[in-house]
């Protein structure tokens, strides 16, 4: 049953609904609803909750967890975010799943607490030290919020690896008609026992690190990594076309800036001016190739990269682009959100 | 022939690396003799520090968390709310780990009271590293990084852990004890099992301290360090019983 759900409690119930029982967090805006929901809800269905001292020490509670074999999560905001990044890459250097829900504020520093999408290049190139990469989703709704929180879990799990779930306070402030899917049967949930250091009496130590000091040791574990990243690459990339057929000029924008440019696709087109939208769901693995092949279409004009930030997703856009089309970027910046008539009047200007 | 002693089964045949006279292989090893004493070798769950002790996960045959620098009480928190409650978890810490990057989780793992034991080293230097002062590094002892000794004026002052977190409410069990000699190994033993127990009876967090040595960064020979820290160690450290719950239980 569909119901109104502010998106960051949509994503709070279905994280509960996907199997996790433990979230470790840190008040900050604008992601407070979820640790609130997480702090009471989790205790009626036999999980734990606990409000760390800090984020760093609520990522190490999250590595502990995931290496006892649960679903945990954590979530957070744009500087929070950067503190737990050490975490991060100690769960990537040990091979550890979980979720983490970063809802984008303004930077750098402290910055305000208006929505920014200036963290796509710590979400998506690493963040913290290391060869390594989270899974980036980036949701544009509450019911996408809701479905991908669902799935993250099966993907972190299948992939042993963190993953993380992008949005701005726009998304998780807002309310939407949302449906949560079914809960899940912990019992169906991926068995991690050859794995998962939980005080075992079988005798066979499992062993939940990221050190490993010989070099080949070290350098076979960064290409077991990648490979697993080409695995992703080829299975879990997601976009979605927005009146694509016949465009000739192709916005390429995520999360709430997305639903900005599919605004100004239906204005431009109900002037007769030929747009449409590439909106990458996955930032990583990002969906270049979508991209490309656009690229490629004789009657494509141009790509607008459309972020609210100086421009950081236009990076990957123009790689994938790869020179055979003009590639433009307008920003907004502070908090500040674009209109679809801001967008309107690039496209007829710019024709 | 009778066998007298052996080595605790607990422990792996792996070839320590610490350095000559260093006391943290007498620490393991009182924490192996002390968990099969209590049955609880099986399903007990170590959490390394970065530092020394690094490398931990190798002489334990249980399993085993390797930690971010100062993090072991964070994720030992997390291993706690998943697992059974009747598995033993500890941390295995030293000064730089527990004291200073650590200070934040270690005070609030106490302050939650979490139902875990946290193993202490406190030889006052940065061994791993190569003898960096350390947040407990005494007034006039030399670090690579106060190469004219420890001037608080300069420094800052060192830090009594044990003292510190027995002002808290979440801590069962506080000592500081040392392994300089074999009454004081006796008692450090003593100390750890009755952690342990104290942790067996789900009655929060023990915490000992064990006032150790570092021969290597010390510059001194095994047999000096370990009279450094019986003298000048044990007169700014004393040892002792901070805070003992089951005592005033019985009040």
């Amino acid at each position: 049953m569909k119901k109104l759900w502010k998106g960051n409690e949509a994503i709070a119930e279905a994280a509960v609904a996907a199997g996790c029982r433990y979230f470790f967090g840190y008040p900050i805006t604008p992601q407070n609803e979820i640790p609130e929901y997480m702090s009471w809800r989790l205790f009626e269905v036999g999980g734990a909750f606990i409000q760390a001292e800090s984020e760093v020490s609520a990522i190490n509670m999250v590595y502990g967890a995931a290496g006892a074999g649960a679903r945990a999560m954590t979530s957070s905001s744009s500087p929070g975010i950067s503190l737990k990044q050490e975490g991060i890459s100690y769960i990537a250097g040990a091979d550890l799943p979980c979720v983490i829900v970063n809802m984008m504020r303004s930077g750098p520093g402290l910055g305000g607490i208006q929505p920014a999408q200036g963290d796509y290049f710590q979400a998506t190139k690493g963040g913290g030290h290391g060869d390594y990469h989270c899974i980036v989703y980036a949701p544009s709704t509450v019911q996408e919020f809701v479905d991908i929180t669902y799935r993250a879990f099966d993907v972190a799990d299948e992939y042993r690896n963190p993953v993380m779930i992008i949005g701005d306070g726009m998304l998780g402030q807002m309310m939407e008609s949302a449906e949560i899917p079914p809960m899940r049967d912990l019992s169906t949930l991926p068995n991690k026992d050859s794995w998962a250091a939980c005080g075992h009496s079988d005798g066979k130590q499992r062993l939940i690190n990221s050190i490993r000091f010989e070099a080949d040791e070290l350098e076979a574990f960064n290409d077991y990594l990648f490979k697993k990243y080409e695995k992703i690459a080829e299975k879990e990339t997601r976009y979605e076309e927005y009146y694509n057929d016949d465009a000739e000029y192709i916005f390429v924008a995520y999360g709430s800036v997305a639903r900005i440019c599919k605004a100004a696709v239906m204005e431009l087109r109900s002037e007769g001016i030929k747009a449409g939208l590439i909106r990458p769901i996955t930032l990583y693995p990002y969906p270049s190739k979508i991209i490309n092949d656009t690229a490629k279409k004789p009657y494509v004009k141009k790509f607008i990269t459309v972020e609210m930030s100086k421009g950081q997703m236009v990076e990957d856009v123009r790689l994938a682009v790869n020179g055979a089309k003009p590639v433009e970027f307008y920003g907004r910046c502070g908090g500040n959100v674009m209109m679809p008539a801001d967008l309107v009047k690039l496209v007829k200007e710019g024709k | 022939m009778k066998i007298v002693a052996t080595k605790p089964q607990m422990l792996t045949d792996a070839h320590m690396h610490y350095c000559p006279g260093c006391t943290h292989g007498i620490v393991h090893r009182l924490i192996a003799e002390v968990l099969e004493e209590l049955g609880k070798t099986d399903n007990a769950i170590g959490i390394m520090p970065v530092g020394c002790a690094v490398f931990g996960y190798n002489y334990f045959k249980c399993d085993m968390y390797q930690a971010a620098h100062g993090r072991a009480p964070s994720v030992a928190s997390g291993v706690r709310r998943v697992v059974n409650s009747d598995n033993i978890i500890f941390s295995y810490q030293g000064d730089g780990d527990l004291a200073s990057i650590g200070m934040a989780e270690t005070v609030h793992a106490c302050m939650r009271g979490e139902n875990i034991t946290v193993i202490f080293i406190n030889n006052q230097i940065y061994g791993m590293t190569g003898g960096q002062m350390a947040p407990t590094t005494m007034p006039g002892e030399k670090a690579t990084t106060c190469i004219y000794g420890r001037d608080p004026k300069v420094y800052g002052n060192p830090v009594h852990m044990s003292e510190m977190l027995a002002t808290l409410t979440g801590p069962a069990y506080i000592e500081r004890v040392a392994c300089f000699d074999v009454p004081h190994v006796r008692q450090a033993k003593a100390a750890i099992k009755k952690a342990f127990q104290i942790q067996m009876e789900k009655k929060g967090l023990t915490f000992i301290e064990v006032l150790a040595n570092c021969p290597t960064n010390y510059h001194m020979t095994p047999l000096e360090s370990m009279n450094f820290v019986k003298t000048k160690g044990c007169e700014f450290y004393p040892l002792g019983v901070y805070k003992d719950i089951t005592k005033e239980e019985n009040k």
